[in-house]
């Protein structure tokens, strides 16, 4: 491991660490729940986008390294937003599970995001190297999914956003650009 | 211990307006002067000079009519949703510290027989204050329940005569970006503006606020004169009002504008009329972590639900 794998686990943490942190010193929030929610939540689309900059970061931009971040980055992802689901349904609706299911129901931002958070499970479940092997080619076609559920993430923030959507629509920009750039001209595919 | 007049070490405006509040809030107030006069008693030296001695926050009362705790002082200074100065609600209060609002000028208007311009002063002056305890309900699925002193709109617009042609009641807050930084911001259109139909407005439930828990009304809560209105959406009770204006049509609200779709003009609480992002069937109390069913018209249906009698409160949201 390199220092800079080092780097990007305490990147990653930073967030949980600072809302730690806050809880320690008594700077807590005065709406806890609604913060914590945010604040998960943006760190979840974050790291993922994060991981998916990783492969473009590679071939495109020459940071070799990069290759050997995706992965963890996007596991970070992936466990900020569990962080973020479980205070949703366990804190904040206390696992009451018709009021959930009314809330999803009505509300499209919702709907979105639990498909998102959906097509996330199985992606970090078979994330490990035994099952990349298990699954050879259908690894590859089945991880291709999360160009579906990051977008899907940042349609759910735009529809969260309180009319002032300009943070999300930077996220909405970002993604485009790095599915944009895994597109088969600029992946090197060709070259080979 | 010196005695110092309290004039000496307060601001002019300040003691007379604490004065104005002491007067009208009776034996209370007898209990608060003795604060204001020696400071709090675990204090043993003089507040600085430089400082003046705001009193402690204290209320009359310590729950609403249904049983309901006030939300502490803090919270209620330190969590709010005021985008004149920051849209982070943690970080108003401190944006906003610097504001002075005085002197402070609001015009009442429009279709009026007696169009005036008071100063707060004068309105401090000229309606006595009250205590009123009123749960806050916010859109974005948050409550509080706040002591505010204030005095009924009605009173203020029965000087001001509406005439006939008279419907609505049209609240301008202050369009200053060097004072409220935010409006420097041009995703919005300011001044934020709100309104009520003239019976809500003359409704003895809706008041203009000039202060909370027994002390003068902070910059983060709507310094020097806010409106309150308990049976709608927090941000119908528009804060650091310049301008009453009558008005015969409908008035616009920036939210309105902005979102029309998410905010209408009546925006009374109802848990029936779902919003795209927030829950409007329960909502959050600040200071529990655990979900309330939100009540119709906020808990004051049996005094407001016939204002909108026959009406599809669907439909007018
Ligand atoms: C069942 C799945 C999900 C639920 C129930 C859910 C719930 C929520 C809620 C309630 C909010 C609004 C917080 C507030 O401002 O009050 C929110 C915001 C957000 N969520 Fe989710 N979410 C889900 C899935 C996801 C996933 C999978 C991601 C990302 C990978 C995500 C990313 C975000 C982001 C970025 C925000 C905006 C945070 C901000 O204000 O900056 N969510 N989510």
């Amino acid at each position: 491991m390199r220092r800079s794998d080092g780097l990007i686990h305490v990147l990653a943490l930073a967030p949980l660490v600072w809302i730690v942190f806050d809880q320690l010193t008594g700077q807590r929030s005065i709406n806890p729940i609604q913060t914590w929610t945010q604040r998960s939540g943006f760190s979840a689309l974050a790291l993922l986008l994060a991981s998916l900059a990783c492969t473009p970061a590679n071939r495109i931009a020459g940071v070799r390294r990069a290759a050997a971040w995706r992965r963890p980055l996007g596991l970070y992802g992936f466990g900020y937003a569990l962080i973020h689901v479980l205070i949703f349904v366990v804190i904040d609706y206390a696992a009451d599970g018709s009021a959930i299911m009314a809330e999803l129901a009505e509300k499209r931002y919702l709907i979105v995001g639990a498909l998102a958070f959906a097509i996330l499970i199985p992606l970090a479940l078979t994330s490990t190297a035994a099952w990349q092997r298990r699954l050879g080619r259908q690894w590859r076609r089945m991880h291709r999914m999360v160009y579906l559920a990051v977008p899907l993430a940042v349609v759910h923030q735009i529809w969260q956003a309180k009319s002032d959507i300009r943070l999300a629509v930077l996220f909405a920009l970002v993604t485009g650009l790095v599915l944009l750039m895994r597109l088969p001209p600029t992946t090197g595919a060709r070259r080979r | 211990m010196n005695r110092i007049p309290a004039s000496e070490i307060t601001p002019e405006w300040l003691y007379r307006q604490r004065r104005q509040f002491l007067r009208s809030t009776g034996a209370l107030g007898l209990a608060a002067a003795a604060l204001v006069a020696c400071g709090a008693p675990a204090q043993p030296a003089m507040p600085a000079p430089t400082q003046p001695a705001v009193p402690a926050p204290r209320a009359a009362g310590t729950a609403d009519e249904r049983g309901d705790p006030l939300t502490d002082f803090d919270s209620v200074t330190n969590y709010n949703n005021f985008y004149e100065f920051s849209m982070d609600k943690e970080a108003v209060a401190r944006a906003s510290a610097g504001f002075v609002a005085t002197p402070w000028q609001v015009t009442v208007d429009g279709l009026v027989r007696n169009p005036q311009t008071y100063a707060i002063e004068d309105l401090l002056g000229r309606f006595d204050q009250e205590e009123r305890i009123y749960r806050l309900r916010c859109v974005e699925g948050w409550s509080m329940v706040i002591p505010w002193q204030g005095f009924p709109l009605h009173r203020l617009l029965a000087e001001a005569e509406p005439t006939a042609e008279a419907g609505y009641v049209r609240f301008t807050t202050l369009h200053d970006p060097e004072r409220m930084p935010g409006q420097r911001d041009p995703w919005f259109t300011w001044p934020y503006v709100e309104g009520l139909r003239l019976d809500e407005a003359r409704h003895d439930l809706t008041i203009l606020a000039t202060g909370l828990y027994g002390q003068t009304l902070l910059p983060q809560n709507g310094a020097p004169l806010r409106l309150v209105v308990p049976w709608k959406y927090g941000f119908k009770s528009i804060k650091s009002i310049v301008r009453i204006e009558l008005t015969a049509a409908q008035p616009t609200s920036l939210w309105m504008a902005s979102a029309p779709h998410e905010y209408g003009f009546y925006a009374n609480v109802n848990p029936d009329v779902a919003h795209p992002r927030w829950s409007q069937a329960t909502e959050r109390r600040i200071g529990e972590l655990s979900r309330r069913e939100t009540l119709p018209f906020n808990g004051y249906a049996a005094d407001v639900a016939s204002l909108y009698a026959g009406m599809d409160l669907r439909a007018n949201y």
